[in-house]
């Protein structure tokens, strides 16, 4: 019967990282799909808690390894434990979010275990052994149809693209293992976290985002953003300005978001935006210039100043509440 | 300190891609190429870390005669010399990793630094994959932490700093909510993010100079790799379009569009 192994992603305070719901649920899906069960892994210094919570999304086990060496996340520590854990389960697909953990730790995985990958996995096809992933290349502009060929297959999964997992669904039987652990030629030295009291753009119901029409002013983007419990988003050009954070990026380079509204405000829509932000269910375009690219993916355009037009939206929003 | 670098060929990433009505691939016609900008990224920041430490930067590229453009423009930008994986057909990650592992063990550099991923097929893979069967430690998403257009840009740390003793670098990499830094014992693989650097324009003189500087030719079967892939692209199609949208003249009828119409506020 067909393993399937979904790695779990701590956030370095210890809790779950949401994405990894969806990655779950992607997860059940491929097992259905494939006739096959879904497992769960989840290793680190310190994982029980976690591991706990990983217990109600009805996969056949749980398995939680714990090392001392396992206290900050590398991708040549963490990468043997998760190939020793997948080989004695015999997985025949490892998954993980599309996160940028998932990202540099899975391919690693895959290589341990001369493995074929498939990146920002977008859709499950197929059933038993003759299943296919659809994803995205050329910043989103194409979708491929790619099917793996060796014997075990690796994915990272886009967690946009699949709805979170819902717990309460019965108790998995969670395993304890000793992950393999191999002395590592990297070490960690630190964290910086970018901490912000609004919500995270992967996770966010709306973002509200700037570009180069901003001029680096975002305060009444941010102002927006508060008034909808929204979070921030730019565009790279803002990004590489330095007017923003870097972890705010929008694109094929940075986040990929699909909220239910999105708000981009002086941003043209280059490739590489449109790339990360195509998805949103509703998208609203405010630009100065009609001919901008954004508005031929947007669903309401404005042509007009942000500057005039966003304290004109705030201020009817509020008679709305 | 010996610098191996990659330049793949990509459609430029200003291009419009689309995809034969047949499913096969990309409408090739029309479409200019370019050295994958996350590799530019890569030469530029070997050539720094060569100029602070001395040194050669090799770039090495895989695919047909064409890729010998890419070359040309690494060298163009100041890289040393460069080695061309002569290969048509089709070639995946894994195959990838495999052709470079054995450039890395011939050349033997200190530091291998790819792009985190190509603009064409977005896997970001190979620098992970390479790191694994070398055996070596990897650094992903190598970033700067700062602004790439500010004045004060010569001033802040780098990203990729080598150790006094040349054993070690440490580098900081872009991850989700924050910025992590690990400390890599050398030989290692470092792939590049955007905000890196940003890479020079090469020079009339560079680009006369590198016409002169050597190409060594090899291949998949003189290098004894199988190439033949285990990622295999079936079907490609264009995303579904987005229905029309329309323009709204001013914010009551938007704010009354998104409260009626799409729900959403």
């Amino acid at each position: 019967m067909p393993i399937v192994l979904i790695v779990a992603e701590q956030q370095p305070d210890g809790n779950l990282r949401k994405a990894t719901l969806n990655a779950i649920s992607a997860g059940k899906q491929l097992a259905e799909k494939a006739g096959g069960e879904l497992h769960i892994a989840l290793v680190g210094k310190d994982p029980a808690k976690a591991g706990d919570e990983l217990k109600g999304f009805g996969a056949k086990a749980v398995h939680v390894g714990a090392a001392p060496e396992l206290e900050h996340y590398l991708a040549e520590t963490y990468a043997p434990a998760i190939a020793a854990l997948a080989q004695e389960l015999k997985a025949d697909y490892i998954g993980m979010a599309s996160t940028a953990q998932g990202k540099d730790l899975l391919p690693r995985v895959a290589g341990r275990l001369r493995a074929a990958m498939a990146t920002d996995v977008m859709a499950i096809n197929g059933s038993g052994a003759d299943i296919t992933f659809t994803r995205p290349m050329w910043a989103g502009n194409v979708f491929a149809d790619v099917k793996l060929t060796t014997p075990v297959k690796v994915l990272t999964l886009r967690a946009t693209e699949f709805t979170a997992a819902a717990g309460g669904q019965g108790a998995s039987e969670v395993k304890a293992f000793s992950p393999k652990v191999e002395a590592s030629k990297t070490k960690f030295v630190d964290f910086k976290e970018v901490k912000s009291a609004r919500p995270e753009l992967t996770e966010a119901r709306v973002v509200v985002s700037g570009g180069r029409g901003t001029k680096g002013d975002f305060k009444e983007i941010e102002g927006l953003a508060d008034d909808l419990g929204a979070a921030v988003g730019a565009s790279r050009a803002v990004c590489d300005a330095g007017w923003v954070p870097n972890d705010l990026q929008v694109g094929q380079t940075g986040k990929v978001v699909a909220p239910a509204l999105y708000i981009a405000a002086g941003i043209s829509g280059a490739i590489q935006h449109l790339a990360g932000m195509k998805s949103s269910k509703t998208i609203v375009a405010i630009n100065k210039d009609p001919e901008a690219p954004i508005f031929q993916v947007a669903d309401y355009g404005m042509v007009a100043d942000l500057f005039k037009v966003l304290p004109e939206l705030r201020a009817e929003l509020a008679k709305l509440k | 300190m010996k610098i191996l670098v990659t330049a793949k060929r990509v459609e430029d990433p200003e291009s419009k891609i689309k995809v034969k009505p047949d499913g096969s691939g990309i409408v090739q016609e029309g479409l200019k190429y370019k050295i994958n900008p996350f590799d530019e990224i890569g030469v530029e920041e070997g050539l720094r870390l060569v100029a602070k430490h001395q040194g050669e930067v090799v770039v090495v590229s895989i695919g047909g005669k064409e890729v010998q453009e890419q070359l040309r423009h690494a060298l163009a930008m100041g890289a040393h010399r460069a080695v061309w994986v002569n290969h048509t057909g089709p070639v995946d990650q894994l195959g990838i990793a495999g052709l470079l592992q054995k450039v890395v063990e011939k050349e033997q550099p200190d530091l291998v630094v790819l792009g985190k991923q190509s603009i064409d097929d977005d896997q970001n893979q190979v620098g992970q994959y390479l790191a694994e069967f070398l055996g070596w430690g990897q650094a992903t998403f190598a970033s700067k932490v700062e602004s790439m257009e500010s004045e004060q840009e010569k001033n802040k740390v780098p990203a990729i700093v080598v150790s006094a003793d040349k054993k070690s670098v440490q580098v900081i990499r872009e991850v989700d909510n924050g910025l992590a830094t690990v400390e890599c014992q050398l030989p290692a693989v470092v792939t590049t993010d955007l905000r890196l650097n940003q890479p020079r324009y090469a020079s009339l003189p560079g680009i006369m100079k590198a016409k002169s500087k050597p190409i060594e030719e090899l291949s998949p079967a003189k290098l004894g790799v199988d190439v033949t892939p285990a990622i295999q692209v079936l079907k490609m199609s264009s995303p579904p379009p987005r229905k029309a949208g329309i323009k709204v003249e001013d914010v009551p009828s938007l704010v009354a569009k998104l409260h009626n119409e799409a729900k959403v506020v």
